[in-house]
């Protein structure tokens, strides 16, 4: 047999000490252990290369955007409007009309919620939610809908905490107006089938929200091959600063949906007895943005892409493997969500030990994990817990970290005899 | 910080075995306590003699933590009045807040939630049943049932 004499191409062992390297956090001690830090599905930790983009641009660039004709004016604007072109190319939006920067996910989800639901919809009108998502998901449409007279929906979720699409489907109707869905639970760790919760919305006329907080950092989301019309994160989730986030909208949509917060930068002129607004993106964006944070966030983009979406979600789901199998072995441990395809999150209990005693334990052993609802109220109460432990895993997770968690839980198991 | 301060004993104990859990029918007061950081919810129903305690009893869902405490205080305030209540919740709140404060001795079993003062996030867990029973206490002149959040 004749050799293949094309040298294979083969991808670099992903190598995550060296990852580790660039997380100065990640080298701290907690309660005189090494931090052992789980907890990234509620906020990630940063690289030096984001920590050193914000530092230059406040040390070298920073000024106002938009306004001075100055030289640190116009390299602020560079700086911001280049990060902007920055989040586009990551998120394949056609045009940086369609990026609107944000303080998070959840300003997003509002801002459509202000924004289109409140100017659209009304009496007779539905939103249709799934029982699987954070507040952030919620909230905003209990909101809109008291304020316009519309009905919010939920389509149910299984044991496994998957959500049931047949169910799903027979919720949309000519009624339903907008489907918003979480791409990935913050709560279980479930992987929604996004795409095909997309396209049935869209075959029922409905328009579709995406809150994409926990799928950014695990998954390439592409804007034309997804076809959302709304697709909502956070910088912080992805490596980023706190404060800034991406709302993506489908231009034409964002074109006719009027301001949700007036100010400086959203108007093109102001007079006593009119204004007029400014050009996608701006229109959405009142007041001085944040601009270090855009910074930021651009420089996050190149540090995952430079490790690769796709090598850091098969580390991830080693991991996940890994840890699900290690967990099961201890006495008592339940996992909560046990849907087919998972984000790097798993959500347990264990028997007679209230979540917030396993995270006081864990935390005096170094390990770093969330306790509690997730933001996450009625999962909670679809599970019958008061709450959950939960850990989470990043680019920087380690298999001897998911060690060191399953060790404190025995630890726990020690001290409730 | 030491876990062996927080877990102590008498803590884990009055967590498996919680004394004076479930619910008085017919109380004179009544309220129930929340704890949104953590899911934590407690009802306390009370029989009153005047303005003393006969009978309390807790019922809820909680951590160590404030499972141990509302059952260490039921047994404490059983058979005490409005003023010596008063009393003993502000040593318990002082106990649970104040880094050098040293357990007032006739605090008894209660003084075992000194531990608690060293671990920050966990102190609403060991005062939630307590501000439950100042609603319940406050409330059971008037009306409505009290509902207390610790946030």
């Amino acid at each position: 047999m004749a050799a293949n004499l094309m040298p294979a191409r083969v991808a670099q062992p992903y190598d995550v000490e060296r990852v580790r390297r660039d997380f100065p956090i990640l080298s701290r001690e907690v309660h005189g252990r090494k931090l052992v830090y789980l907890d990234s599905a509620a906020s990630s930790q940063r690289p030096q290369q984001v920590i050193d983009a914000v530092d230059r641009y406040e040390k070298y660039s920073h000024a106002n955007v938009h306004r001075g004709v100055h030289a640190l004016s116009q390299e602020a604007t560079e700086a911001f409007e280049g990060a902007r072109d920055r989040v586009r190319r990551f998120i394949n939006a056609r045009s940086t009309k369609e990026v609107i920067f944000t303080r998070g996910t959840t300003e997003g989800i509002n801002l459509v919620a202000q924004s289109w639901a409140r100017s659209r919809l009304g009496p007779g009108d539905e939103i249709l939610i799934t029982a699987l998502e954070h507040h952030a998901n919620i909230v905003p449409w209990q909101l809109v809908c008291e304020q316009i007279g519309a009905t919010l929906k939920v389509a149910p979720i299984d044991k496994h905490g998957e959500l049931i699409f047949d169910r799903f489907e027979a919720l949309l109707s000519p009624r339903t107006k907008l489907v918003a869905a979480a791409h990935v639970s913050n709560a279980l760790g479930t992987i929604l089938p996004i795409k095909r919760i997309i396209d049935a919305a869209h075959k029922h006329g409905a328009l579709a929200l995406v809150d994409g907080a926990q799928a950014i950092p695990h998954a390439r989301v592409d804007m034309q091959a997804l076809d959302a019309d709304f697709y909502s994160f956070s910088a912080h989730k992805l490596y980023g600063p706190t404060g800034i986030g991406v709302l993506y909208g489908r231009e034409a949509l964002l074109e006719a949906m009027p301001p949700w917060q007036g100010g400086g930068d959203m108007i093109r002129s102001v007079t006593f007895a009119k204004s007029t607004w400014n050009d996608l993106p701006w229109k959405f964006e009142a007041g001085t943005p944040n601009m270090s944070g855009a910074v930021g966030l651009a420089a996050a983009m190149d540090y995952v892409d430079a490790l690769g979406l796709e090598a850091i979600a098969a580390h991830e789901h080693g991991l996940l493997e890994y840890a699900t199998a290690e967990l099961k072995r201890i006495p008592g441990i339940e996992i909560i969500g046990t849907a087919a395809h998972k984000a790097a999150v798993i959500s347990f209990t264990l028997q007679g030990v209230h979540p917030h005693d396993i995270g006081t334990i864990l935390d005096a052993e170094g390990v770093a994990i969330r306790t509690g609802h997730h933001c996450a109220m009625p999962v909670m109460d679809f599970f019958e817990v008061p709450a959950t432990a939960r850990a989470s895993f990043a680019c920087y997770t380690t298999r001897g970290e998911v060690d060191a968690l399953v060790a404190a839980l025995n630890k726990v198991r020690e001290v409730f005899g | 910080m030491e876990l062996k301060d927080l877990y102590r004993d008498v803590i884990l104990d009055h967590n498996k075995r919680p004394r004076n859990f479930g619910l008085i029918e017919h109380p004179d007061a009544r309220a129930d306590g929340h704890n949104p950081l953590c899911g934590d919810r407690l009802t306390l129903s009370i029989k009153l003699n005047g303005d003393r305690v006969e009978d309390v009893r807790f019922e809820g869902k909680g951590c160590a933590i404030s499972t141990a405490s509302a059952s260490m205080m039921t047994e404490a305030i059983k058979g005490k009045d409005r003023a010596a209540i008063d009393e003993l919740f502000h040593k318990v709140h002082t106990l649970l807040t104040d880094q050098a404060a040293v357990p007032s001795p006739d605090l008894g079993k209660l003084a075992a939630l000194s531990g608690v003062r060293e671990f920050p996030a966990r102190v609403k867990c060991a005062s939630l049943c307590w501000h439950t029973l100042n609603a319940a206490l406050e409330q059971s002149d008037a009306a409505a049932p009290a509902t207390v959040s610790t946030e």
